[in-house]
């Protein structure tokens, strides 16, 4: 192979894992990222992968940095071929100086191949960990970290297992400092503060639990699943219920039956299962019961690209439930975001009474980041229910300024809790009194005012007077800011407005940036351009120019410079 | 001491002479008699005649969904398990629309009583077939007769070892009254299925008809006997066999989570160590 060693260090690579699911390229993906993020780089994961157990052509990308990696790219420094399709599919992302890790077995011949004689270096079981030996010995990183790490991911309990991994690292680790090249070390990072390897849906459990989550229900369905998972493994030690409903209308319904009782609770799915969920949200719109729902995003109609990545969901969420009711709907553009902004639906949900919303996506759902570790000892769990003076009449929907009545838990004081999935008095029992349900419209949407007073600005970042102006939402943040910073680097003035929070929105809070820009482009994973169609509904303003992506990646600051230059 | 007064009397929107008067009745002694406070009580109901029940009486109330009770008062009893929960809905909201949930609520054996209403017909949108109308049963809907054979509540909960399966009548007011107190009592799920005329609506199903068919069980009948259970369960002719058919001891849903070791999810504090304990196994 050509030797490419100049030992010039990376300051950032981007690393692409490619195999047949069962081969474990998850397994050396996630033991890789975590070794990376406690040796202080910053990443950002991808995974892309089939709908299916075995076989088929998965890759997990890992781009690597000394300073901040906000979001994923397409050019590969380093692609590590499990197997032959990897080779075949992706070599037309590596970059010049690029390197293709590859089992010496293998047929396929060029330049830029390290082939490694997997074979002789560990059993077949053991070769993916032999090429993480591999792979962190090019990247350079410290052997006894390494190692460290792969032991804490299998846990010690199989001892001779253990040591089998053992070996297989070594091996490869042994291999590549005879054979290798130091092309592809990273620049050392030294002094760095501790970082978690966390992803959106696992940030997400964390908020949850943070926020006071006590009941969570669910179905099963990708990309949400691990939300479930994350907190099925905490549920023990914080005290929480997670149950795995017969479907997702039980997995709503359980968890307003749960939030009424006095539970803060929540429900995940995706498309189809929000689908079955949407009269469920309506009946805690009437009933006045808080919930948190989170929606992860993947490719539809119907069962679509099951693990694959988009943002086609946002206008149906903002229109979920029959009839009128307000709500808010917040969309994460990072692993932090999800976080929060987990924490503040929980808290919009207690203090308006109702259903709240998280959209985020496939993308952002698996996507490893090193994140700093959260300030918990500053937040504050949410109380299920609102005090009043014990004094009768109680009326659970007593008419208010603020349409926020006052919420007893059944049970937990002498007066009586009733709530109506029909149109009810203030004491919450069903009528059909006709001036009683316009108050109790009014009441209900008198909530909206309060919401909409909370509502996040979106982030406004780069020149304050751009001729291009990026606007976006969700997960694809980091992208367009990159997209946005290389674009300036060559002298553009652009900046981007970044929705967190896509409902409702306001006006006032970015009207001035999008009428100040000469040009203003709307980048979305979806279609119709979703968001462009929101801003057009509520405010006139037109964005002409969309760059949209919906092959089911997630957006890339390339494709979105490429759509930009077409 | 509770009274009956505890649970108030209120107007209804049931036609006159509902099987629901005798039902409400029922319900109310067996509360009474059950000596639970208004308050330690949550009706869970979804939509029909059956589900108003809950807004006659006194106690907390959930009138959600057409056929989604079970799930929420699943939920309900998870966060609080000191409730009595009682859901109370007819056939078409738990037999039809919300089937699945009756199989989940079976398997899982929460400590819910659940009374359904049983008139073998759509009441609340004017007398369509129900899925334990008899096959042949002619609705205007069903011009020429049910094509389908009639759901057996009795028959699937017993196959599937529900914690307590009851059928009463409501024209044996105190004997469904019996039924509902040993509902209440058992702890696990309990299916209390109530034969009851439609006085609008089903001119076959008559209470004339039941009447003539209802016969208590026999004493001696032993309703931890599943197979002697499962014969009962297709009794279904000129006799129509009441009361307790089958009885199972199994732990109760809620008995498994160790998060209700201390009673209630309701008002627990975050414990912060563990949460950073749990955080900090991200490094």
């Amino acid at each position: 192979m050509k030797n490419h060693s100049d030992n010039k260090t990376r300051r950032m690579l981007n690393i692409l894992i490619g195999g047949e699911a069962g081969q474990g390229l998850v397994t050396v993906g996630q033991i890789l990222a975590k070794a990376l993020v406690r040796s202080g780089y910053s990443i950002v994961v991808t995974q892309s992968y089939q709908s299916r157990i075995r076989g088929g052509h998965n890759t997990l990308a890992i781009r690597v940095g000394v300073d901040e990696v906000i979001a994923p790219c397409e050019s590969v420094d380093l692609l590590v071929a499990l197997d032959r399709d990897t080779v075949t599919l992706h070599s037309k992302d590596l970059l010049p100086d690029g390197l293709v890790v590859l089992d010496s077995a293998s047929e396929i011949d060029g330049d830029s191949l390290l082939k490694v004689p997997f074979k002789e270096l560990a059993q077949e079981r053991f070769s993916n960990i032999a090429a993480l030996g591999v792979v962190s010995s090019l990247l350079g990183l410290d052997q006894g970290l390494m190692a460290g790490t792969l032991d804490d991911f299998f846990g010690k309990k199989d001892a001779r297992l253990a040591a089998e991994n053992d070996r297989a690292l070594a091996a490869g680790v042994g291999w590549t400092t005879t054979h290798g090249t130091s092309s592809h070390k990273l620049s050392a990072v030294s002094d760095h503060p501790k970082r978690l390897m966390m992803n959106g849906n696992e940030a997400i459990a964390l908020g949850a639990v943070s926020a006071g989550l006590r009941l969570y229900s669910f179905y099963p369905m990708t990309p949400s699943t691990s939300i479930g998972l994350a907190l099925a493994g905490q549920a023990k030690r914080m005290g929480l219920i997670v149950e795995q409903a017969e479907d997702e209308i039980a997995a709503i319904n359980m968890a307003i039956g749960a939030s009424f009782a006095g539970a803060p609770s929540m429900v995940a799915t995706s498309g189809g299962g929000f689908a079955l969920m949407v009269e469920g949200v309506s009946l805690a719109a009437m009933t006045e019961t808080p919930v948190v729902v989170v929606v992860a995003q993947r490719p539809a109609p119907a069962t679509g690209l099951p693990t694959r990545t988009e943002q086609a969901d946002l206008e149906f969420v903002l229109h979920a439930g029959h009839g009128e009711f307000p709500r808010a709907i917040f969309s994460p553009g990072s692993v932090e975001e999800c976080f929060h902004l987990t924490r503040k639906a929980f808290e919009l949900a207690e203090r308006y009474q109702g259903p709240m919303f998280l959209l985020t996506d496939q993308f952002l759902a698996d996507s490893y980041r090193a994140v700093m570790p959260f300030e918990l000892e500053d937040l504050t769990p949410v109380r299920a229910g609102k005090d009043v003076a014990e004094s009768p009449p109680y009326q659970r929907f007593a008419i208010t300024e603020t349409g926020i009545s006052p919420r007893l838990l059944p049970g937990m004081t002498g007066h009586l809790v009733v709530a109506d999935s029909d149109e009810h008095t203030q004491d919450g029992h069903i009528t059909e009194d006709l001036s009683m349900r316009r108050q109790m419209v009014e009441k209900r949407l008198r909530k909206g005012g309060g919401i909409r007073a909370e509502a996040m600005p979106p982030d406004v970042e780069g020149d304050p007077n751009p001729g291009l102006l990026l606007v976006s939402w969700g997960s694809s943040k980091g992208a367009v800011q990159e997209a946005a910073s290389l674009m300036k680097s060559k002298g553009e003035r652009v900046a981007t407005l970044h929705f967190s929070q896509v409902w409702p929105l306001v006006p006032d809070q970015f009207m001035s940036h999008l009428e100040s820009a000469r040009q203003v482009v709307s980048v979305e994973g979806n279609a119709f351009g979703q968001l462009a169609r929101l801003i057009r509904r509520e405010t006139g303003f037109d964005i002409k120019k969309k760059v949209l992506r919906y092959d089911g990646l997630p957006l890339t600051p390339e494709s979105i410079l490429g759509e930009l230059n077409r | 001491m509770v009274t009956i007064d505890d649970y108030g009397d209120y107007e209804t929107a049931w036609c006159p002479g509902c099987g629901n008067f005798s039902i409400l009745k029922a319900v109310k002694q067996a509360l009474v008699a059950s000596n639970l406070k208004p308050h330690e009580l949550l009706f869970v109901s979804g939509i029909g005649q059956a589900a108003k029940a809950p807004h006659y009486l006194n106690a907390n109330v959930f009138n959600g969904l057409h056929g989604r009770s079970l799930p929420v008062a699943t939920g309900a009893k998870l966060a609080n398990p000191n409730l009595t929960v009682i859901v109370e809905s007819g056939d078409g909201c738990n037999y039809g629309e919300g089937g699945n949930h009756l199989l989940a609520a079976i398997r899982r054996n929460i400590d819910v009583t659940l009374l359904v209403h049983n008139n073998q017909v759509y009441g609340l949108t004017k007398g369509q077939a129900s899925p334990t109308s008899a096959e042949g049963f002619v609705t205007k809907a069903q011009p020429q007769g049910v094509p389908s054979a009639p759901f057996n509540p009795i028959a699937v909960a017993v196959a599937m070892k529900a914690g307590l399966v009851a059928r009463g009548f409501a024209g044996m007011s105190d004997h469904l009254s019996e039924l509902i107190q040993q509902g209440i009592a058992h702890r696990g799920f309990a299916l209390i299925d109530v034969l009851q005329p439609c006085v609008s609506f089903n001119k076959v199903n008559t209470f004339g008809w039941y009447k003539e068919r209802c016969e208590t069980l026999p004493p001696g009948y032993d309703p931890t006997d599943w197979e002697g259970a499962m014969k009962v369960a297709f009794e279904w002719g000129d006799k129509i066999p009441i009361g307790i058919i089958y009885r199972d001891n199994r732990l109760a849903f809620e008995e498994h989570f160790p998060a209700l070791r201390e009673g209630t999810l309701v008002g627990l504090d975050v414990d912060p160590v563990m949460l950073k304990k749990i955080m900090n196994g991200y490094g």
